[in-house]
């Protein structure tokens, strides 16, 4: 694997090694030398163009527990035109000698500009593009579900069968996007949940179940329900009327948490904002997996800077010769 | 492309069974052994020693095998097709103050024994670190020696060195490719 720029692209069985070789990756994160050589004299740059802290510290400490050295590159605030800036900051990438850029851009598709371009020859890692594609994020989310799931038999299984309900900010969210695809990959069942302001209009064209209604999904008793962030710098959008009522109507109250089975796992990107689309009861519940998602996504992330940065195309031994 | 069988069941066999007992003469005992395979089939044959040693030594602890997965410590991961790497497992007692056996399939340039070495300052400090194969090929790029040896086959580089076991190929011999 060379670049990691959506989960739309990823085949069950790349899914399932990336998720495989993330096991191995969180096993040495239980030890007291957490450190791995493996990508020791390497460089990965993370090239922010859109805030983050979650993401990049997330990716920071994976590159940094691989022993890649890590350049922190903010570009926050760069009035540049898109192509342009994105070209420059690439040929200049590549003049300090960057192995692997992990990119997040406020434009869809800005990754796959950058990994098809030839400015630059590194693995180019998607951080989150605009409303396109979050994957780390949902290779995360799924290796957090096959463990509560599967327990020590992960290695090598799917999500075949299990149901996950996703409630919230559809429209804007890449995670929703990223996850559906990975989900759908792995067999798992979609349903989206939320006002029909919060959802695009070319929803019924995705192989996902639509409600507008959540106790309808939630008595489905669902195995996942994983709750998205309303980003209050998009209220005055006028998406629905305000937050008490997005709250009563969408969000994961008390009430609703008691309603679903034991079973099931309540999953949340973070950051979450309590008591709006998420109450304290659900989110501190054993069955809450938002802590987890968290240590989770340095060994997922772990495993795809592994993956996309070591390896030859060319190169083609045998076993005996490794041996 | 002819294949020509040097070791066959029987054989592996009684090599096992001598380097069992060699182990045990050489660490005076089995009370603090650790065995340490490496994927795939160093983890196969260090559960088979374990299986001969608990026969002759009946103190031997329970939790004696581990698997330990060098891909990460490799000094070659660029120049190859990316390794998806094995688990790991390390006794519950860990390694610290005990003397921990490296059992591989086949020595060569002794790469993945310095990686396996790599791997074990991380894991603890053990009191000694020996080296088991079944077999020896030569070709040494690396100042690294076995310790108990099944046997030693002087080869060329352009031949291919194949070892089969039940557990994971199905029929069991180690046989040479030219």
């Amino acid at each position: 694997m060379r670049h990691l720029l959506s989960t739309k692209q990823l085949s069950r069985e790349e899914a399932i090694r990336i998720l495989d070789v993330a096991e191995d990756m969180s096993d040495t994160q239980q030890r007291a030398v957490k450190k791995l050589p493996t990508l020791r004299g390497k460089t990965v740059v993370n090239l922010f163009f859109e805030d983050s802290t979650r993401t990049r510290i997330s990716f920071e400490a994976a590159a940094k527990r691989l022993s890649a050295d890590v350049i922190n590159f903010a570009a926050k605030g760069s009035s540049v035109s898109k192509g342009e800036s994105l070209k420059d900051t690439a040929q200049t990438l590549a003049a300090i000698g960057a192995d692997g850029v992990v990119i997040r851009h406020s434009a869809s598709g800005a990754p796959a500009v950058l990994a098809g371009s030839g400015w630059i020859d590194a693995g180019v890692v998607n951080a989150g593009d605009g409303t396109h594609e979050h994957p780390t994020q949902a290779l995360l989310d799924a290796f957090t579900m096959r463990r509560r799931l599967h327990g020590a038999g992960s290695r090598g299984r799917d999500l075949d069968g299990v149901h996950v309900v996703i409630v919230g900010d559809i429209v804007h969210s890449r995670v929703a996007r990223s996850n559906l695809w990975l989900l759908r990959t792995l067999g798992a069942e979609v349903t989206f949940v939320a006002p029909p302001t919060l959802l695009p209009s070319a929803v019924g064209a995705w192989p996902a179940t639509v409600r507008y209604d959540l106790d309808e999904a939630l008595a489905e008793q669902p195995d996942v329900v994983m709750m998205l962030r309303i980003q209050s710098e998009r209220m005055h959008e006028a998406f629905f009327p305000n937050p008490r009522e997005y709250s009563r109507q969408w969000g994961l109250s008390a009430e609703r948490w008691a309603t679903l089975p034991g079973s099931a796992l309540v999953m949340h990107p973070g950051p979450m904002i309590r008591g709006l689309e998420i109450s304290d009861e659900a989110a501190d519940s054993s069955q809450s997996t938002i802590l987890e998602q968290v240590a989770n996504g340095v060994a997922v992330r772990m495993a795809v800077l592994f993956l996309s940065m070591t390896g030859s195309e060319a190169a083609n031994p045998t076993e005996t010769e490794i041996a | 492309m002819t294949a020509r069988t040097v070791l066959q069941q029987a054989d592996i066999n009684r090599a096992l069974t001598r380097i069992a007992h060699e182990i045990l003469e050489s660490a005076k005992g089995g009370s603090d052994l650790v065995l340490l395979g490496i994927p795939t089939r160093g983890v196969v044959l260090a559960e088979r020693l374990a299986a001969i040693l608990r026969g002759i030594e009946p103190g031997l602890p329970v939790d004696v095998v581990g698997a330990l997965d060098v891909t990460m410590y490799r000094d070659d991961l660029a120049h190859h097709p990316t390794r998806t790497p094995q688990p790991t497992s390390i006794p519950a007692s860990g390694i610290d103050g005990r003397t921990v056996v490296l059992v591989d399939d086949v020595l060569y340039s002794g790469r993945t024994i310095r990686a396996a070495l790599d791997a074990i300052g991380d894991l603890g400090r053990p009191c000694a670190v020996r080296l088991a194969v079944l077999v020896d090929r030569g070709h040494r790029e690396l100042p690294i020696r076995a310790d108990f040896v099944g046997k030693n086959l002087p080869s060329s580089t352009s031949e291919r060195i194949n070892v089969r076991l039940l557990e994971t190929d199905g029929v069991e011999e180690v046989s040479i490719e030219s």
